[in-house]
């Protein structure tokens, strides 16, 4: 599956490049994002969701941060 | 012939204030009117034209959202005003009146907005604008939510956007994110890996309904909580809550219902502030008023709007 790393990069730049690296995701394909805890994993989710993708789940690793299950979906 | 010199202004014109004296001999600000601080780019480039022909080198943003127009010859008040189309573009009010109502940029284009403060803010302009109190200013500011940029509660009646959450089991996926959002710690994830919401600590932002994946976070109210009695300036106070979940169709008749105390109350008081009043008569008295029109929304108790110690003026 393919792993979007933003960890260490900031709101908003860190959405900016999950939607630059959407692009190349075909409609309908499961990828991974890391995110930072904290500011990251509460804004980048929901901006996300407002692009239209579907969401699928969201799991702390051990290691401070983040990973979103997400669909990519595009009208 | 001196008649010829002699000035000649519409004094209706002025009527609505707007007109500030500066400091220059004959010079004026004109404080046009801007509710909610949202103007149209062609509205814009007209006021740009009226500066730039009869202001100063520059126009300046009001705290309170409005243009003004700086260094205005007081001869040329007319020809400004029939300039700026006086139907697109009235001059704000001072003195003891409703004010422009502050708004923040709203729901329409804002992630963060839970409800139309642009609506309510131009709702609210068009009708009580300029209303005479009969004691002192009276400001109104309308936040779309609990991040409250507008700083609702320094006003005398502020309005902030609020909903009231509720959960359909079924589709929550317990992926955790409405708990993660929520700052207050509202909800936390329960044994089972189901949110629980206890509704004391929320702060009614809506974080979880704007995050959850599935909807399974949804709206079951939404309305504005009221703070009333704020103010800033040399004694500020900030406003306590009077309503909440007030529908966003109630907002004018609401101010309507605490213009018509106030008036009442400070009656012989002076030039007084409504939070000021509010300290005098105690907050039960306006809280038994609203209830009575609107009683789904006013709240049990309150208290007085709240001092703060700036530690000048002792």
């Amino acid at each position: 599956m393919q792993v979007i790393d933003l960890r260490g990069v900031s709101c908003p730049t860190n959405f900016v490049k999950a939607k630059l690296a959407l692009e190349d995701v075909d409609n309908g394909t499961t990828v991974r994002i890391l995110l930072d805890d904290g500011e990251p994993v509460k804004n980048v989710p929901r901006s996300l969701k407002a692009d239209g993708h579907k969401l699928l789940a969201l799991k702390q690793t051990d290691e401070e941060h983040y990973i979103l299950e997400l669909e990519k979906r595009e009208e | 012939m001196s008649d010829a010199k002699q000035t000649k202004l519409d004094l209706n014109n002025l009527k609505a204030g707007g007109f500030i004296k500066e400091r220059g001999k004959d010079l004026f600000t004109v404080r046009l009117r801007v509710p909610g601080g949202r103007m149209s780019v062609p509205r814009l480039k007209k006021i740009a034209e009226v500066a730039e022909k009869f202001g100063g080198e520059f126009v300046h943003l009001s705290v309170r959202q409005s243009i003004e127009l700086i260094n205005i010859n007081y001869k040329n008040f007319d020809a400004v005003v029939e300039a700026l189309g006086e139907k697109q573009q009235k001059v704000a009010s001072c003195g003891a009146r409703v004010r422009v109502p502050v708004a923040c940029g709203g729901c329409e284009y804002n992630p963060n907005g839970l409800v139309d403060t642009q609506k309510s803010a131009l709702e609210v302009d068009e009708k009580l604008f300029g209303t005479p109190t009969g004691h002192h200013k009276f400001k109104v500011a309308f936040a779309g939510c609990p991040f409250d940029c507008p700083k609702s509660a320094t006003n005398d009646i502020g309005f902030q956007g609020a909903i009231y959450p509720e959960l359909d089991k079924d589709a929550c996926i317990s992926c955790g994110l409405c708990a993660k959002n929520c700052v207050p710690t509202a909800i936390v994830m329960g044994e089972d890996n189901k949110p629980l919401f206890s509704d004391d600590p929320c702060i009614w932002c809506g974080d979880c309904v704007k995050v959850c994946p599935t909807g399974a976070w949804s709206a079951r109210k939404k309305g504005y909580t009221v703070r009333i009695g704020g103010k800033w300036g040399r004694n500020p106070l900030v406003g306590t809550l009077f309503a909440t979940f007030l529908p966003e169709e109630r907002v004018a008749d609401f101010i309507a219902a605490v213009l018509e105390w106030y008036k009442h109350k400070a009656e012989g008081l002076g030039r007084i502030r409504l939070g000021d009043t509010i300290i005098k008569e105690g907050p039960q008295s306006l809280l038994d008023h609203l209830r009575t029109q609107f009683p789904d929304s006013t709240v049990a108790e309150t208290i007085a709007p709240q001092v703060i110690a700036t530690q000048i003026g002792k």
